[in-house]
């Protein structure tokens, strides 16, 4: 049984970040990227939580809460965005958010 | 225990001041009636003005800088030279706004609240030299922008602008973030200075540095619009009311500048050889794309919105002398100033033009097309012989003050032996002549079907007045700014500032 060391969570940070990015690049529904970017968010905390515990001091956790505030802060403000956006124009796909262009 | 003092206290007073009058108007907004709505602009220029004030108390007792926070703050001639920017953005912003709402049909408070805001961000963002205030801070005020940009609740163009801007936006700021913790676990502190020393011990070209560099700068890349990571702006910028779009091109656009400089210059020094080629590329590719881009615009916002993507590629040149000569050299010392002078030019003449462009809204005429600049100088002499100042001084033609900016970023370039950058620059600034010319002649020359006079506010008038004095005055007595902006030269040889604790 292999020790899980920082390596071990760093990879899992690392995966969920690539899954957030080609998430944010390949989606086409607004609420699915808002969710793909949530992830890339949470592969920060881990990455701060795992380096926090490797050099044994807190910056890293108190970073990582603050990440979680301004996720949530992000979040609320996108959704009210996308709200307003819906009135207008009934739909959540970014393929028809072609209004502005050239 | 550490106790913090009163001192470290009085270092974040503005801040403080601001957030206080922005939770003022959101509190009065609710009670007043709507005939008196104009009271939220003047509570927001009260309170920016008393947060010039407090900057200025701070500034005439700073020795060289002033750490505070446990180290998170760093009030230095740097941070000052930027919050008095944006203070004076926002404040010429809020002259803009007043009658432009009206004309709009929006009356919330919360408009000048979440600009206040946005500027207590960038006050961080410039200030901070531990990654958590920076990122905090520049999360404050992306997200006050987002919601200003879909201010227009019932417009749908701004409704399309915010969602962009805030996809890309939180986007960017998510792989921003993800830089910044690489860094924490290299260095083990969130401090830029303890990043800087455990990265002069460490190979520049190891391959996690090298993830963790390329994952910060697309960050900073996509908060300063540089191309590829420019394509929000222009959309943006169009859809956004246009006092918001003016005050997006100059103080959300410094703000990034700052955040960019501290991290790159005062932090990641010792990274240059790798990050160099990176922004050479960068600057070349942005000047190219935004200058071809402006030529075929006829939306007045959207041409300026390519005018700003490539001012920054004018701006990243000087960048590349400084990442490429030793510090403390002229070429160095003249690129970082002409960085400062460019952005500090930069915020009076296109939030002049801005403001033109934002008297041109009517009751029945939106007035961001080429079509409706047409005539205007027989409608509204004045700010069309200003509205051509500005755009001369955007193109850098003496004695305006744009001529100011690009004279130290091509000296620096000369100064560091990159003839070929200079001379490319150069040209691209003579193409840019060409599209700002093309807003003067629809101006000046052409006949509009509108024949009666412009109606322009007090307000707008005062904004167009003091950044046209602005332009003019840099231009022709620079000696002071320049002295203001040396001062403000990166002091990172001494590791730690000297603080203002007792």
């Amino acid at each position: 049984m292999v020790p899980i060391s920082t390596l071990h969570y760093l990879i899992v940070a690392a995966a969920l970040f690539v899954l957030g990015v080609v998430g944010v690049l390949t989606r086409r529904n607004l609420v699915v990227i808002l969710m793909s970017i949530e992830l890339i968010l949470n592969a920060v905390n881990l990455n701060l939580v795992a380096f926090s515990r490797m050099w044994g001091n807190l910056h890293g956790q108190v970073f990582s809460i603050f990440i979680t505030a301004d996720a949530a802060a992000e979040a609320a403000a996108g959704l009210g965005i996308l709200i307003a956006f819906f009135r207008n124009k009934e739909t959540v796909n970014v393929d028809e958010i072609d209004l502005l262009k050239w | 225990m550490k106790v913090i003092s009163l001192t470290e206290y009085k270092l974040m007073l503005p801040m403080l001041e601001l957030v206080i009058f922005a939770l003022g108007i959101l509190l009065i907004d609710l009670i007043i009636p709507r005939d008196w709505k104009w009271l939220n602009a003047v509570g927001a220029f009260v309170g920016l003005f008393f947060a010039a004030v407090c900057v200025w108390q701070i500034q005439a007792t700073l020795p060289g800088g002033a750490v505070g926070f446990s180290g998170a703050l760093l009030v230095d001639h740097f941070a000052v030279f930027f919050w008095y920017l944006f203070l004076a953005a926002a404040g010429i912003t809020v002259l803009m706004s007043e009658r432009y709402l009206d004309l709009e049909d929006e009356h919330s408070g919360e408009y000048y609240a979440l600009l206040l805001l946005s500027v207590v961000g960038m006050m961080c963002m410039a200030a901070g030299i531990d990654v958590v205030l920076i990122f905090i801070g520049l999360e404050l005020m992306a997200i006050s922008t987002y919601v200003l940009v879909g201010f227009l609740r019932r417009e749908r163009r701004s409704n399309e602008a915010a969602i962009k801007y805030f996809l890309l936006g939180a986007f960017s700021s998510g792989i921003f973030a993800y830089g910044l913790s690489i860094f924490y676990g290299l260095a083990g502190s969130t401090n830029l200075q303890e990043i800087h020393r455990s990265i002069l011990a460490q190979n520049p070209r190891h391959p996690v540095i090298v993830i963790a560099l390329l994952t910060t700068m697309t960050g900073l890349f996509f908060k300063i619009a540089a191309v590829p990571f420019h394509q929000w702006a222009p959309d943006a910028y169009e859809g956004a009311p246009t006092s918001i779009s003016g005050f997006m091109s100059v103080a959300v656009k410094a703000a990034a500048w700052a955040m960019l400089l501290r991290i790159l210059i005062f932090a990641l020094f010792p990274l240059r050889s790798v990050y160099v080629p990176i922004v050479v590329f960068v600057a070349i590719a942005t000047m190219t794309l935004a200058n071809f881009a402006a030529l075929s615009q006829t939306n007045t916002k959207r041409l300026l919105a390519y005018s700003s993507i490539a001012h920054v590629g004018y701006m990243l040149l000087a960048f590349v002398a400084m990442g490429t000569s030793e510090p403390g050299s002229p070429a160095f010392s003249d690129g970082f100033k002409g960085i400062l002078i460019y952005l500090l030019v930069y915020t009076f003449m296109n939030l002049g033009a801005f403001a033109v462009i934002t008297s041109l809204r009517q009751r029945q005429v939106i007035g961001d097309e080429l079509e409706d600049m047409a005539g205007l100088y027989h409608r509204a002499p004045v700010e069309a012989v200003l509205m051509l100042l500005f755009l001369l001084s955007l193109a850098g033609i003496p004695p305006a003050a744009g001529f100011l900016g690009k004279y130290y970023i091509f000296l620096s370039l000369v100064e560091s032996r990159h003839y070929g950058l200079a001379a490319l620059g150069v040209i691209y600034s003579l193409l840019g002549l060409y599209y700002y010319l093309k807003i003067a002649n629809a101006m000046l020359i052409r006949e509009s079907k509108e024949t009666k006079p412009l109606f322009v506010s007090i307000g707008m008038r005062c904004a167009v007045g003091v950044t046209a004095l602005a332009t003019i005055v840099i231009g022709i007595y620079p000696e002071p700014f320049i002295q203001g902006v040396s001062r403000s030269l990166p002091t990172w040889a001494k590791p730690t500032a000297p603080t203002l604790r007792q």
